[in-house]
């Protein structure tokens, strides 16, 4: 095995272990489904290099995440590991991917539901807000807002009308 | 003890600490509601507003650390200055108050750093640039929820309007502060850190018009008043604030969990 092809497999293997490495507030979901591993290389110096963008400015769970990227990555016998926070551009909910999605929508948590690359323009209208999402339970699309901030700081939370279950909203972002 | 340090009186570095400072004091004064909003949805909110401010705070103090031939990091800069070494204006500093206190002031807050933000998605700095990318959409969503209040506050209960009359009529004067220019301003703009806050003031004040409108809310005149927060000089109320905010690191330094 050449050392650029031994190279390429450490990388494809840290890929897989990251599958497998949740974020802690939607543990359904692994930072890759969330979309925030940027690339992983292998460093000259034989360390491999891991680029993540954050999710919130003040999301509790980004330390928890890089440590658990190093020691999951570590247990693999892939290490040493580094890893870097990369702020621009900044992440979005578009990043998750349609995997995610599906995870989310099954553990009860409505996926975002536009784009949220653009600025949506501020509507002061009661109870009228950007598209709504349809309930993860039954499906209907006849939901209602309740609190614009749910139980982390990327959710919100949403009830049913058809069947008045609440439910957590993955905000776009 | 811990003893305090001093910053640079680097224009930039003052620039950044007066962002920065904003993003902390609001921040503190919201984390004060955490069990003691009206409705466990709004403690929810305003904690988590707090939490996206912190982040943003960590981001520019972080940057603040950097320049100016200093090295101080985040936690430095935040639990270990005087009471003259922050500049954030006063209004973020003054006493939470009531719900509508506080809903008036996350609103003219939010309004700014909506605005703020905008601009430094463009700041020379890239690490300013990077901070700001983020959090221009937590301040939109922040400035959302902040104006849903106000009228909801507003073109509510006799009661209720009556508290965000006194709130806006107590908060209000505290704006004219916001939208001085000075040699600081001066240089963000020729090093093309940021924008002269002044020139936020025209789509500021329109922001406010948007929602007091929709909430059936008169315009607060201007008043002659001046506060001095983002020259350092501040409120009766920052030190008994900081020192609260303070005590922890102050007298166990470095402690950590």
């Amino acid at each position: 095995m050449t050392t650029a092809t031994a190279s390429a497999g450490r990388a494809a293997r840290a890929w897989a272990v990251l599958d497998g490495v949740p974020d802690p507030e939607v543990p359904v979901l692994s930072v890759r489904d969330l979309g925030m591993v940027r690339s992983v290389d292998l460093a000259g110096d034989g360390t491999l290099d891991v680029v993540l963008t954050p999710t919130y400015s003040g999301c509790p769970a980004t330390e928890m995440i890089e440590r658990s990227v190093i020691e999951a990555l570590d247990a693999a016998g892939l290490g040493p590991v580094r890893v870097t926070l990369r702020r621009a551009p900044a992440w979005t909910t578009d990043w998750i991917s349609d995997d995610g999605r599906r995870k989310l929508r099954e553990y009860g948590i409505a996926p975002p539901v536009h784009a949220a690359g653009e600025a949506v323009p501020i509507r002061i209208v009661r109870g009228a807000t950007a598209p709504a999402p349809s309930c993860p339970h039954c499906g209907s699309a006849d939901t209602e807002q309740i609190s614009a901030f749910g139980s982390t700081a990327c959710k919100a939370l949403w009830r049913c009308r058809a069947c008045a279950e609440p439910f957590d909203y993955f905000k776009p972002i | 003890m811990q003893d305090s340090i001093t910053v640079s009186t680097d224009p930039s570095v003052r620039y950044l600490l007066r962002l920065g400072d904003t993003c902390l004091i609001h921040a503190q004064r919201l984390g004060e509601w955490c069990g003691h909003a009206p409705i466990i949805e709004e403690d929810i909110a305003l904690t988590n507003i707090a939490l996206d401010l912190i982040g943003q705070a960590r981001g520019v103090l972080t940057r603040a650390g950097q320049l100016g031939g200093q090295q101080f990091d985040e936690d430095q800069l935040a639990f270990l200055r005087e009471e003259r070494d922050y500049f954030n204006p006063t209004l973020v500093e003054l006493p939470r108050g009531d719900f509508a206190v506080t809903t008036v002031r996350n609103l003219m807050v939010a309004a700014l750093l909506e605005l703020l933000w905008t601009r430094l998605q463009t700041s020379s700095d890239a690490e300013v640039a990077a901070v700001a990318g983020k959090a221009v959409k937590e301040a939109r969503y922040h400035h959302r929820h902040a104006a849903d209040w106000l009228v909801r506050l507003g073109d509510g209960t006799a009661e209720s309007r009556r508290r965000i009359e006194t709130a806006l009529d107590r908060l209000w004067p505290y704006s004219r502060e916001l939208f001085q220019s000075d040699a600081i301003d001066d240089a963000a703009l020729a090093s093309g850190l940021g924008p002269r806050w002044a020139e936020l003031r025209d789509p500021w004040l329109a922001a406010m018009r948007d929602a007091l409108d929709a909430a059936g809310l008169a315009m607060p005149t201007e008043t002659a008043f001046l506060s001095s927060g983002r020259q350092g000089i501040h409120s009766e109320h920052m030190g008994h604030m900081l020192a609260e905010m303070q005590y922890l690191q102050r007298s166990y330094p470095g402690g950590a969990w």
